[in-house]
């Protein structure tokens, strides 16, 4: 798996890429790895190890990392945009609504 | 593949050979160890139960307790008493005797006090040790090897990084003919459909799926949120936002064989090749869990950094936070940053891994061990009375 990237893609079903170093607002990141190319301007600082979005990710749906679903969104997320705790949900664990 | 252990009576193989003191009740953890100071080769259980338990609870410290003793990594025994407690030191120590290893036991009331019961200890290790000198390695197959897998203190460089390595391991390992435990129910929720999969039998799939729901109804029963505890502040702070996420990158450490058994924490494996062993995600109950279950050796993945270790094993530590191992040198064993960064495959850094174990069976020490780390901590699952 070379690459030059700063960001990982670890599989081709994910909506997030896992950021390898921290990366700054309004910096283009490229990607070439599991299918994904191309440059994504990032909407927001993004910390070492943390997720930015693909593509947008509307309000209530899941978001794909490791080709699984992670956690549904509680705010729409555009692409470039910090994907975590702050706008995803785990569904696991806990009652439902809580 | 070999490495070079010790063979014990009953056939099974240790990869370390010490003497161990095992306090029966918490009251008598003070003479334990007053016996093993500064005796080089014995170790002794900081435990800190043993008394006011029934039912299960005391089954299983008992069963925890006892899965320490029978360990083949110990050659000897001492069990030390209070006198009154509820899980006596007879019952212990006859819980440990069919293993064929030397067990004795001892009580501070019956002896008269900690100084008599040290002195009497003392003389009872010393003998235990000379023996144990004698015992020489010998090549043993890696077949004999029980692997404990654990991962803490993760980030996002767990599951890109160390967990897929010591997957790489675990296969080579299982090819081997050997047995990996992979544990820590918790942080298997999100992934159990996963492992299901690949279980051996429908059955075993059932079982997998059957205790993931277990213990989620359970955090449910109680009306806490497992996210208050998982994903810990350290690991949402290191990228991992849901426990599903530190999931999926958790259960890479058990590699892509077929899943043999599942087990209940504390027992003994009885199939080789992968199996999972049902555990808390905490730590230091965890490793307890696998060694009371007769494992000999853990590796052990984080991202933040963690400095476990096992009375009784060897613990590799290993991360592909190239940050981390900088600053935490002295804790941690593996760097495969290099993964992360593309510039070292996985299978590359579990073959180093798996290289290691063997190493590190055979006599060399773990960083954990140099340091004396010693953790030790039962799952209770009652309340003391």
């Amino acid at each position: 798996m070379a690459q030059k990237s700063k960001a990982i893609v670890i599989n081709e079903k994910d909506n997030v890429a896992t950021a390898i170093v921290p990366l700054n607002a309004g910096t283009s990141v490229s990607l070439a790895s599991q299918g994904h190319s191309g440059k994504i301007k990032l909407l927001s600082s993004i910390p070492m190890g943390h997720k930015f979005a693909l593509a947008e990710i509307p309000k209530g749906t899941d978001v794909i990392k490791y080709g699984e679903a992670i956690g549904q969104t509680t705010a729409s997320i555009a692409r470039g945009e910090h994907v975590h705790v702050h706008n995803v949900v785990s569904h696991r664990g806990r009652k439902e609504g809580a | 593949m070999e490495f070079m252990g010790y063979r014990r009576t009953n056939g099974k193989v240790g990869v370390r050979n010490h003497v161990l003191v095992i306090p029966s009740v918490v009251c008598s953890q003070g003479a334990a160890e007053a016996i093993t100071r500064n005796v080089k080769g014995t170790i002794y259980l900081p435990n800190v139960f043993g008394c006011a338990q029934v039912g299960a609870d005391r089954e299983q410290t008992k069963r925890a307790l006892a899965g320490f003793g029978t360990n083949p990594n110990i050659f000897a025994v001492l069990v030390v008493g209070n006198g009154c407690e509820n899980l006596s030191a007879k019952e212990l120590a006859e819980a440990i005797q069919p293993s064929g290893k030397r067990v004795e036991y001892i009580e501070i009331q019956e002896v008269g006090g900690t100084k008599k019961t040290t002195s009497k200890g003392r003389k009872i290790i010393k003998e235990m040790l000379a023996d144990a000198a004698k015992l020489q390695r010998e090549p043993i197959p890696v077949s004999e090897l029980i692997l404990g897998t654990e991962c803490g203190g993760s980030d996002y460089t767990s599951g890109l990084g160390s967990n897929p390595s010591v997957g790489a391991a675990s296969d080579l390992l299982v090819e081997g003919g050997g047995t990996v435990i992979l544990s820590e129910t918790t942080e298997l929720i999100g992934a159990e459909h996963l492992l299901a999969k690949r279980a051996r039998t429908p059955e075993i799939g059932k079982q997998v799926l059957d205790l993931i729901a277990w213990w989620e109804t359970e955090a449910i029963r109680t009306g806490q949120d497992i996210r208050g505890a998982n994903p810990a502040p350290g690991n949402i702070a290191g990228g991992i936002t849901t426990l599903e996420e530190k999931s999926l990158g958790c259960i890479y450490k058990g590699g892509t064989k077929a899943l043999e058994e599942v087990i209940q924490y504390a027992f003994p494996p009885t199939k080789k090749g992968l199996v999972l062993m049902d555990t808390p995600g905490h730590d230091i109950d965890q490793l307890t869990g696998m060694m009371a279950g007769g494992s000999q050796i853990a590796v052990f993945t984080t991202g933040r950094g963690t400095p476990t270790g096992s009375p009784i094993a060897p613990v590799i530590k290993i991360t592909a936070n190239a940050g981390t191992y900088k600053k935490m040198k002295d804790n941690i064993d593996i760097n495969v940053s290099q993964v992360v960064q593309g510039k070292e495959t996985v299978k590359e850094a579990g073959k180093r891994i798996f290289d290691e174990i063997i190493a590190v069976a055979s006599g060399k020490l773990s960083k954990a061990e140099k340091l004396g780390q010693r953790d030790f901590c039962i799952f209770k699952i009652g309340l003391n009375f």
